[in-house]
């Protein structure tokens, strides 16, 4: 019997519920998968095989499981440094740093656009004295540290690599990620300084340090989970990311870079929503675009060029403030999605997460969430355990196909960079986000808690809360700092770093030397805004 | 429509904005990174009946009553000033006690805010 005879003769005499048999993107998905679905297991290959689809390494979580790595970061870097050492003494095995607004958009705590924000959504680091705080008795050398910091992440960079210095650690050994994903700003989480052509000449700046300097140091974790949090679907999440990846590649070889010697640093960032098969195809299907296209393009030749390795995190925007219980449910099948997608690190979110920043209680069932994973379920026993199945085989190329459409349109466009000064990917999201608040309202899809099983009182959950003193505190004691410091010094650093921004000379010595001499990462970003010029919001809707 | 604040959480407004122009109303939206003294600013040139302010950052308790006071200031006191975003009860409570017509927290369907804004903004003298 074929497929359609089993559709025509035996399926159709059962019933349908009258609902949408779509994906949380709304891809349409058949009743049934059969070997007919799939385009031969010859694409499939083994694991640590070109193109990688059953995973990077040959032996997977059998060899070594994925770095659990919770992000965390609130308050004065005291804080967060207390929060690192409870994490680091739960069992997990790398640091994640979430910086406040400010430092995220390059501003100093003291500054008026600060005010409200200093230490609300992250850590406050304004200066190399905050960022020696925060890795206090956290040994360097041992701990990989990923930092989610984009448009001032070349300050950060350096700030963490004097820190490294100061601890007696080389560069060579510093060990970590830092976001560095430029492109994604404007195309979905929106921080930046300059405009996106100078913004991807500083990442490049960056990449080529990094494999000259710090080779174990990731420059860029190449970042879908924004653009999905935005209100792309995965295609387009998928599509974009690898769009942004070759973007970076192709500047850096014109830099004059061999591919082989930076594309092994590269790392990427996926979002693991609650559409488990397609979460989970999504993942293998971005392994497999990413090896043919590093070989085919750039002609890589290394296989660690061709590997994606990837950090995870399970989607914040499908959390829930209503009965915030069910979000651990939510986040443990997300993350679930994520191991059987094969991803290097992971990040699980906590419950209380649409209410505030999560309560140490609160992260701790996060950490055991990926714990349980990896020790109770036995899903880590064998490598990429859902290959082979029709389903997922079927959706993992129907995914590739879709997302190499779009990058076939946005190489016609020019490549990314033209793309985003189009609004293409970010009218295209816009649009999908409309789409699914317009079926959510519909009750086309479901959100339990929400718009369906909605229940009339809420019992409410214990929230942190940041004491709103510690924002004084923070810009009392920037202030000191800068009364304090050797001015001429700072001012002939700065000097140095806005000659490097005209000259084209790679920026990461100077800014090392910048924040050596106590220079802060707003007044460095300053010289970015005087050199580069200032990018304001289209504001597409 | 206006985005106060540094973060760039911007799904919600623009969707808010987009719900609001299909239900026939002239929207205007600010684009991210707006200080409050730039609201007020466009709130006035564009001369608007309400000012929807989204914030997901936390830092409602300051930016809110900021911009009311710089309205206040440039002598407009008839604007209807509304917003959304990560607030908790209790905070929306003090918010709508200084004058803010309406909070409205995740889960609000943007059927809910056209209607609301439909029985709620006057069109200014």
């Amino acid at each position: 019997m074929t497929k359609q005879e089993w559709l025509e003769q035996i399926y159709q005499r059962g019933k349908e519920r009258p609902v949408r048999f779509t994906t949380l993107s709304d891809m349409p998905v058949q009743p049934l998968y059969t070997p007919e679905d799939v385009n031969g297991y010859d694409a499939i290959g083994y694991p640590g095989q070109f193109p990688y689809t059953r995973g990077v390494y040959e032996s997977m979580y059998r060899g070594r499981l994925w770095t659990m790595r919770q992000f965390a970061g609130f308050g004065l870097a005291e804080e967060t440094n207390a929060r690192f050492r409870f994490l680091l003494s739960q069992g997990q095995d790398g640091l994640s740093t979430a910086f406040d607004m400010p430092t995220l958009m390059g501003y100093d705590a003291d500054h008026e656009r600060a005010m409200g924000e200093v230490g609300r959504e992250g850590v406050s680091v304004s200066s190399i004295h905050d960022m020696a705080r925060l890795f206090d008795q956290i040994p360097i050398a041992k701990v990989s540290t990923s930092m989610t910091v984009n448009c001032s992440a070349s300050v950060l960079l350096a700030a963490y690599l004097v820190v490294a210095e100061r601890q007696g650690v080389p560069w060579e050994q510093v060990n970590g990620t830092i976001q560095n994903d430029m492109l994604k700003e404007y195309i979905a989480q929106k921080e930046w300084i300059c405009p996106p052509g100078p913004a991807l000449r500083v990442v490049t700046d960056m990449v080529e340090f990094c494999a000259k300097k710090a080779r174990r140091f990731h420059p860029i974790s190449i970042s879908g989970y924004h653009i999905r949090e935005a209100g792309s679907t995965a295609v387009q999440e998928l599509a974009f990311t690898i769009a942004d990846g070759l973007c970076y590649v192709q500047a850096a070889v014109e830099r004059g870079l061999d591919v082989d010697d930076f594309a092994p640093q590269l790392s990427f960032f996926w979002d693991l929503h609650s559409d488990f098969l397609e979460e989970i195809a999504k993942l293998r299907a971005g392994r497999r675009m990413w090896a043919r296209l590093m070989r085919d393009r750039f002609g890589a030749k290394n296989p660690k060029s061709l590997m994606l390795r990837t950090h995870a995190q399970t989607a914040g925007v499908s959390l829930t403030a209503q009965q915030p219980m069910n979000n651990v449910v939510r986040v443990a099948l997300q993350a679930l999605a994520g191991v059987l997608g094969g991803v290097q690190s992971l990040h699980t979110n906590s419950m209380d997460e649409t209410l505030a920043l999560p309560t140490e209680n609160a992260v701790m069932v996060a950490l055991r969430t990926q714990q349980i994973i990896a020790e109770e379920t036995g899903v880590t026993n064998t490598i990429d355990p859902l290959g082979g199945s029709y389903a997922i085989e079927a959706l993992t190329d129907q995914m590739e196909a879709e997302a190499m459409e779009y990058i076939r349109k946005i190489d016609e466009m020019g490549g990314m960079l033209k793309a985003i000064d189009r609004g293409y990917p970010q009218r295209e999201i816009a649009e999908a986000a409309f789409n699914y608040q317009r079926q959510l309202e519909q009750g086309i899809k479901t959100v339990v808690g929400v718009n369906k099983y909605s229940i009339p009182e809420e019992i409410p959950i214990e929230t942190l809360k940041i004491n709103r003193e510690l924002e004084e505190r923070q810009v009392q004691r920037v202030r000191k700092m800068k009364r304090e410091r050797n001015s001429v010094a700072v001012r002939e650093a700065l000097k140095r770093v806005a000659e490097a921004c005209r000259s084209g000379e790679n920026l990461m010595e100077p800014i090392c030397e910048a924040v050596r001499r106590e220079a802060t990462v707003g007044e460095i970003s300053d010289i970015y805004r005087a050199e580069f010029g200032v990018y304001t919001d289209p504001g597409w809707i | 429509m206006a985005k106060p604040g540094l973060d760039g959480h911007d799904r919600g407004a623009k969707i808010i904005a987009r719900a609001l122009r299909d239900g026939g109303f002239e929207v205007i939206y600010t684009g991210l990174h707006q200080t409050p003294e730039m609201i007020a600013e466009a709130a006035i040139q564009e001369d608007v009946d309400a000012i929807g302010l989204s914030i997901l950052s936390g830092a409602h308790m300051t930016l809110f009553p900021e911009v009311m006071r710089l309205l206040k200031e440039k002598g407009v006191d008839d604007v209807a000033l509304f917003g959304g975003g990560i607030i908790p009860d209790e905070d929306a409570a003090r918010l709508k006690s200084m004058g803010v017509k309406e909070i409205f927290t995740p889960g609000a369907s943007t059927e809910d805010i056209v209607k609301w804004v439909r029985e709620n903004v006057q069109p200014r003298q």
